[in-house]
């Protein structure tokens, strides 16, 4: 009868790395001088993010985050911070597009070294409503950047 | 005691697995399942009745406009209404309250009054008086809610100083399970004048309702949310106020002669229903009415009253578990909504461990982000009881809840 084994799912839906950046988060707070600031909230579920950026010669310096939500958005927020200092706008927006195609199951994404502690985060794909939360902070990264070259 | 069993049996969807494990269904405060005799009464609408009403002078039309009129009825006499002139079909409560909001708010308010909502409000009891104060010019005044889920009846007190002219709060909160002593509150507003509109999306399907005992002066409700068909719906109101409103939406039905620049209109409730109606929907509503009163509707109050008290014993049982609302022995002062939190286990993640074990609940801030503010949460899970539900989906609840703090690194008890 129960031929979906559910809890292994959940257990890599789950994992303690996850956990510790959802209770200890990364680069938590705000910045006096930043040059890029981006507040994104999903309304369906309340996840909500104010991401600031400060970009030097378009490379990223410094990278802060106040966030309130669910354990898969808060952690790809602060895991996200984590990549992104001293990266160039364009290696930014290819971590953002790397992590987009981990959530669509690409198994290379999710074995990819570049994603750091996000590959925690690859067990998401297999739970399709919860996507959007691991991308929320991601989509307020390419937002900022794409105002900043505008 | 109810038997929640064979209600259960009766409604198809609930005999579905979900990920393996037998659907537990607790969202019922979002919508709820329907009983075959419901679906069976739509399909006989189609199959044997269906045409348009009030138009056609041949005998079909005339059965589907009679099946139309008797769900009427079926309404009106299921809320005790003043009339059954006074039931006009919705699509739900959303539109009911915005019908109040467009035509009598837009028609009696003036700059400086003010309408008085309450803290845990529902958006669609909340947005649409938003929107008509800033149009107006008027006041919205909120009332605050005590620690334990209830309207702070000081503060509405406070609130009525201002003589607002409209007052509307909910009859059962969606987000708390909360009670409110609704004739109580239509009597204090009618005090200074005010005219009193209950939002009834909650309390219709769980309570008896009486509105003639209760004196407000427009009641909102859904089907969807007691065992009928999404887009039924109704306002119920005195006929004499309806009477007296301007027009909501214009069209065919609503009219009764259209000259090139004006028109006339037609008789209550077809002056608030231009174009074809929902039929089916009020069929369908009518249908559940029938069942929900085989039922009986104090048998329903009380066994959900019973699953929401063990619900909260076991919830609050687990360490780190708080419940919001009054406590478990409010009886009658709370309905069958369990909204709580579980550490620092965000709604979500605890939606989703639940989902894995084949239990719906809903996790979010029910449409009641003021609420959610003074209760200083970002969002609630919500489990919401009805008829099929029964102690074994408490156990499957607090079981799963259990997992859901293992994985998070807490320690059963």
């Amino acid at each position: 009868m129960d031929t979906s084994r559910p809890e292994p799912q959940l257990s890599a839906l789950y994992q303690e790395l996850i956990l510790d950046h959802y209770r200890r988060p990364r680069n938590k707070g705000t910045l006096e001088d930043a040059t890029h600031s981006v507040s994104l909230n999903n309304p369906l579920c309340g996840d909500e993010i104010d991401l600031q950026l400060r970009v030097d010669h378009d490379v990223i310096k410094e990278v802060r985050f106040v966030g309130r939500g669910c354990s898969i958005s808060q952690a790809s927020a602060s895991m996200m911070t984590q990549l992104l200092k001293e990266r160039t706008v364009p290696q930014a927006i290819a971590l953002a597009e790397r992590m987009s195609a981990m959530m669509q199951g690409d198994d290379a994404a999710a074995r990819d070294k570049a994603l750091g502690d996000l590959r925690a985060l690859a067990g998401v794909s297999k739970f399709p409503v919860r996507i959007k939360c691991a991308l929320l902070p991601w989509n307020a990264l390419t937002d900022a950047m794409k105002a900043g070259r505008g | 005691m109810l038997d929640f069993a064979r209600i259960r049996a009766d409604c198809p969807l609930l005999a579905q697995q979900e990920n393996g494990h037998r659907l537990v269904y607790l969202d019922n405060a979002a919508t709820t399942q329907k009983p075959q005799a419901v679906l069976d009464a739509i399909v006989e609408y189609y199959r044997t009745t269906n045409a348009n009403v009030h138009r056609g002078a041949y005998s079909l039309a005339i059965r589907a406009t009679e099946a139309y009129e008797a769900a009427r009825e079926t309404v009106a006499a299921f809320v005790n209404a003043w009339s059954p002139e006074g039931v006009v079909f919705t699509r739900g409560t959303t539109e009911a309250i915005n019908l109040v909001a467009g035509s009598y708010g837009r028609a009696t308010l003036a700059a400086g009054d003010s309408v008085v909502v309450t803290g845990m409000d529902h958006h669609s009891n909340l947005v649409p008086w938003q929107i008509l104060c800033q149009e107006k010019g008027a006041t919205l005044r909120m009332v605050d809610i005590t620690e334990d889920g209830r309207i702070d009846l000081s503060d509405f007190g406070r609130a009525l100083e201002r003589r607002p002219k409209i007052v509307a709060f909910p009859y059962v909160s969606n987000a708390l399970g909360t009670v409110n002593p609704a004739a109580q509150i239509a009597k204090l507003a009618h005090a200074v004048g005010a005219v009193v509109v209950v939002d009834g999306a909650q309390s219709t399907p769980h309570v008896k309702v009486d509105l003639q005992a209760l004196d407000c002066d427009f009641y909102a409700l859904s089907g969807h949310k007691m065992l009928g068909p999404m887009g039924s719906g109704a306002l119920v109101a005195k006929p004499d106020l309806l009477d007296a409103m301007p027009p909501y939406h214009g069209g065919g039905e609503m009219i009764s002669r259209v000259w090139d620049d004006h028109s006339t209109y037609n008789k209550i409730p077809h002056k608030f229903e231009a174009g074809t109606p929902n039929v089916e929907g009020a069929v369908g509503l009518a249908a559940a009415i029938g069942y929900l009163e085989r039922i009986g509707l104090d048998r329903i109050a009380e066994h959900e009253q019973a699953l929401a008290a063990t619900a909260i014993e076991r919830l609050t049982q687990i360490e780190g578990v708080t419940v919001y609302g009054p406590g478990p022995r409010a009886g009658s002062h709370r309905a069958g909504v369990v909204s709580f939190t579980y550490g620092d286990i965000h709604p979500h993640d605890i939606a989703t461990i639940l989902d894995q074990d084949g239990i719906c609940i809903r996790a979010g801030h029910h449409c009641t982000q003021p609420l959610m503010r003074r209760l200083n949460v970002a969002a609630t899970a919500r489990a919401s009881f009805y008829v099929y539900n029964g102690p074994d989906d408490v156990d499957a609840l607090a079981g799963a809840l259990v997992k859901a703090g293992a994985l998070f690194g807490y320690v059963p008890a």
